[in-house]
């Protein structure tokens, strides 16, 4: 194994609270109607090429990606398209949806491969299997839902060293990851080899927090015991720090490289792909299936069965919390996500899709003692802050609406990981306002290039 | 349907709090406290009552009819500037002077910048300073050390010289004549002073109490007490008979008292490692200068005071390096 490595600046520690670490993936059964929403990724949502009525098969591409932060949506199931409306998402607000009405058997698009064994020959080479990725929609499954094929197109010019998989699962709860690297080892290591193919590099590492050590040793025993199959594929142990997942923490702790302040990963020399898209890429190249499931962690304190459920996209989410014992008494938060980066919702009908990492449920005692207080410059959120930034300043001018300064203090950089807020003992709510500033800043600085 | 809480994220927050800290700072003076229960008896209790309700008091009605705003008292951290204004003055100061001084300390000191948080200058300090220069002769006239097993809870203070004061008034040779004023005495407490600051062993227990369960930081109170070690002692090594040895001046007067509970509050002191090591050299420098060469025989109060007025030009100036942002190059 290797030695552990870790980011140098700030970070935090929260309880850990991997409940659902050794409950294995269940597959999860779709009610009979599905609502997939078109906006599933971190750019515009697709347009809908479906109507009423339409038959619609497991697989079938319903949404075309829209501009290029966007990706393409397929029917997780086969039916008819019973209408297409709106449905509040986990946004809370609502989006265009197709409804659609399921048969009971799947019949899936043409050239989907169905068999459960593993392909370890990689036919595509790179071009075909950045189309791949891009045709089969799918995005960064830690909850960003960037558009994976834009990561893997190097721009001209630059060069990818490293492929770079985001295994940290720093997040506290959720497990879906760390199921997925146990149980589908052998396919997510031939998706390393498909993306290290794809930028045309012969270094892969998967970086990964050192509380999973089983995963750890069984990556490492796999990839000894097919030494060719898997070259150039390491595993990095990583401490067990929060935010080791964020994608310039990560770079930092595996390479020693530090990302510009404003510019892309790639002037590193790195590209980050998370263990679920990395699974999902091993799908779509070798088996031709586009992203229509993914893995959901149903987690919380008070919940009777957390577990981990194989799902497919537009399941509502309180099917899940069923599944997992119902929902506990006395919970008033529901979150999509982890703890530290999740989003709160204010229902629990919410379809799962691409970015569904955990939904968590946690009840107001949960959520610790709040009372504020003034700041008392104690400055252990700059100790904090993973990016060294100042955020009881950046909270002030933020809320004197002054973003010159905010500009200049580089609220840009902040990456809303949320450490700040976790450690500050006055109980301020630092993101919130350092997450308008940054809004406000972003608006003008892009206001100011257009001219 | 059922409506849930919309908050940003984080949605879990480390179990710190204000009022913890500042419970825990006055826990950890409470060693000390026993000891000068020990040393000066009823004198030191009914201080420390005193300040602590004055100040409290002070702070709830100020928050109750001048400003109407919330009331904090039970934040802890009046109680602390009550009891670190006690550690700071004689035991046997009349009452009324320890009120004007909580007042003052509250009031002037930190509520009228705006509060907890707000105060430029440590609050218990600027009730110390002002009740020096007000009422001179009363705050430099310091009770003995007497262990009440000997003299009873209630026995009258006998007052006498301080070591630093002896220093000053009758110079290096005076202190060894005298022979009472044993290094051993000097940690434990058996002396002359402000009945916080005599008991070096007490107070370094705290010290580590509040460094294991990072309220405080080493960094402040260390380059402190290296600079002081430091500067007299290269002050001793030049001319022995005029400068006494190092290491009485780390256990003589407040310095223990001022390194790790007043120069590590975190209002009114630097954020950065760099910023708190600048900020530990100046008290250090300022409290040898003003010790060796001043008109007072003690300058920790004056030295902390003065760092913190720089305090804010030390944040601007020594700020974090943001992640991938060139480092500035070293000269
Ligand atoms: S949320 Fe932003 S400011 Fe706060 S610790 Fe994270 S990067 Fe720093
Ligand atoms: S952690 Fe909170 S109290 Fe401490 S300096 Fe930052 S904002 Fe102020």
């Amino acid at each position: 194994m290797n030695p552990i490595k870790t980011f140098p600046r700030g970070g935090v520690h929260p309880e850990e609270n991997k409940l659902s670490a050794h409950q294995p993936i269940q597959d999860f059964p779709m009610p009979k109607q599905i609502i997939v929403p078109l906006g599933q990724c971190l750019g515009a949502p697709a347009e809908c090429i479906v109507k009423k009525g339409d038959r619609v098969l497991t697989g079938q591409l319903i949404g075309t990606a829209k501009g290029f932060v966007s990706a393409n949506v397929h029917s997780p199931a086969t039916g008819t398209v019973a209408k297409v409306d709106v449905v509040m998402d986990h946004t809370g607000y609502y989006k265009p949806a197709v409804f659609i009405d399921r048969e009971d058997q799947d019949e899936w698009i043409e050239g989907y491969i169905d068999t459960d064994e593993l392909i370890t020959d990689i036919k595509l080479d790179s071009k075909q299997i950045i189309d791949k990725v891009k045709e089969c929609g799918i995005v960064g499954m830690g909850g960003a839902t960037f558009p994976t094929h834009v990561k893997l197109m190097v721009p001209e010019g630059k060069k990818a060293e490293y492929i770079i998989i985001n295994a940290a699962e720093c997040e506290p709860y959720l497990t879906c990851d760390f199921r997925l690297l146990l149980e589908k080892t052998q396919e997510f290591l031939v998706g390393v080899k498909i993306l290290m193919k794809a930028v045309n590099t012969d270094k892969g590492i998967i970086g990964i927090e050192e509380n999973k050590m089983e995963a750890i040793e069984l990556l490492d025993k796999t990839i000894n015991a097919h030494r060719d199959l898997y070259k150039g594929i390491e595993v990095q142990p990583l401490k067990t720090k929060y935010p080791q997942g964020g994608e310039k923490q990560l770079i930092k702790a595996v390479t020693g490289r530090e990302v510009p302040s404003g510019k892309l990963p790639i002037e590193t020399g790195c590209v980050v792909v998370n263990v679920a898209s990395t699974y999902a890429i091993y799908e779509a190249v070798q088996k031709n299936k586009p992203l229509i499931e993914r893995i959901v962690t149903v987690t919380g304190k008070s919940v009777k069965k957390p577990g981990n459920f194989r799902v497919r996209f537009g399941t509502p989410a309180d099917l899940l919390i069923e599944a997992a014992g119902g929902l506990p008494e006395g919970i008033t938060d529901v979150i999509n996500g982890g703890p530290m980066m999740g989003k709160s919702v204010s229902v629990t009908n919410f379809p799962c899709i691409k970015g569904t990492s955990g939904i968590l449920l946690m009840t107001l005692n949960e959520a610790q003692d709040r009372r504020q207080t003034n700041c008392i410059r104690c400055g252990r959120c700059a100790m904090a802050c993973p990016m060294g930034l100042q955020p009881f300043l950046l909270h002030k001018l933020a809320k004197q609406n002054n973003f010159d300064e905010t500009e200049t203090n580089h609220i840009m950089d902040c990456i809303e990981c949320g450490s700040c807020e976790f450690t500050c003992p006055a109980n301020i709510p630092l993101l919130d306002y350092i997450r308008y500033g940054k809004a406000k800043t972003g608006a003008i600085i892009r206001a100011r290039n257009q001219k | 349907m059922n409506k849930y809480t919309i908050s940003g994220s984080p949605h879990v927050h480390s179990t710190e709090n204000t009022q913890k800290i500042m419970y825990r700072v006055i826990l950890a003076l409470v060693p000390a406290l026993l000891v000068a229960l020990y040393y000066f008896g009823w004198y030191a209790l009914r201080l420390t009552f005193v300040s602590i309700a004055a100040c409290m008091l002070t702070e709830w009605l100020i928050q109750k009819f001048l400003i109407k705003g919330p009331l904090t008292i039970n934040d802890g951290s009046a109680a602390l500037t009550g009891l670190l204004l006690a550690f700071n003055v004689p035991a046997n100061l009349p009452i009324w002077m320890a009120i004007v001084g909580s007042i003052v300390a509250i009031g002037v000191g930190k509520m009228a910048f705006g509060g907890l948080g707000k105060n430029p200058f440590n609050p218990a300090l600027v009730g110390r300073v002002f009740m020096l220069v007000s009422f001179p002769t009363a705050m430099t006239t310091w009770p003995q050390a007497q262990p009440i097993f000997e003299k009873g809870f209630f026995a009258d203070a006998v007052t006498g010289p301080t070591p630093l004061g002896i220093l000053k008034e009758s110079g290096v040779g005076s202190l060894a004549e005298t022979g009472d004023m044993q290094f051993l005495d000097m940690v434990l407490g058996n002396r002359g002073g402000a009945f916080g600051e005599v008991c070096a062993i007490a107070l370094l227990l705290g010290a580590i109490y509040l460094l294991a369960r990072r309220v405080i930081e080493f960094v402040t109170p260390l380059t402190i007490l290296l600079t002081v070690f430091i500067f007299t002692g290269i002050c001793h090594l030049v001319n022995p008979a005029n400068f006494i040895a190092p290491w009485y001046h780390l256990v003589y007067g407040g310095l223990i008292l001022g390194a790790f509970f007043m120069a590590t509050d975190m209002v009114t002191t630097p954020m950065t490692i760099r910023g708190k090591i600048l900020f530990g050299v100046g008290v250090g420098l300022i409290t040898v200068v003003i010790r060796l060469w001043g008109a007072y025989p003690e300058g920790v109060s004056f030295a902390i005071l003065i760092m913190n007025a720089f305090t804010p030009l030390i944040n601007k100036a020594f700020k974090p390096y943001v992640f991938g942002v060139v480092k500035p190059s070293k000269k």
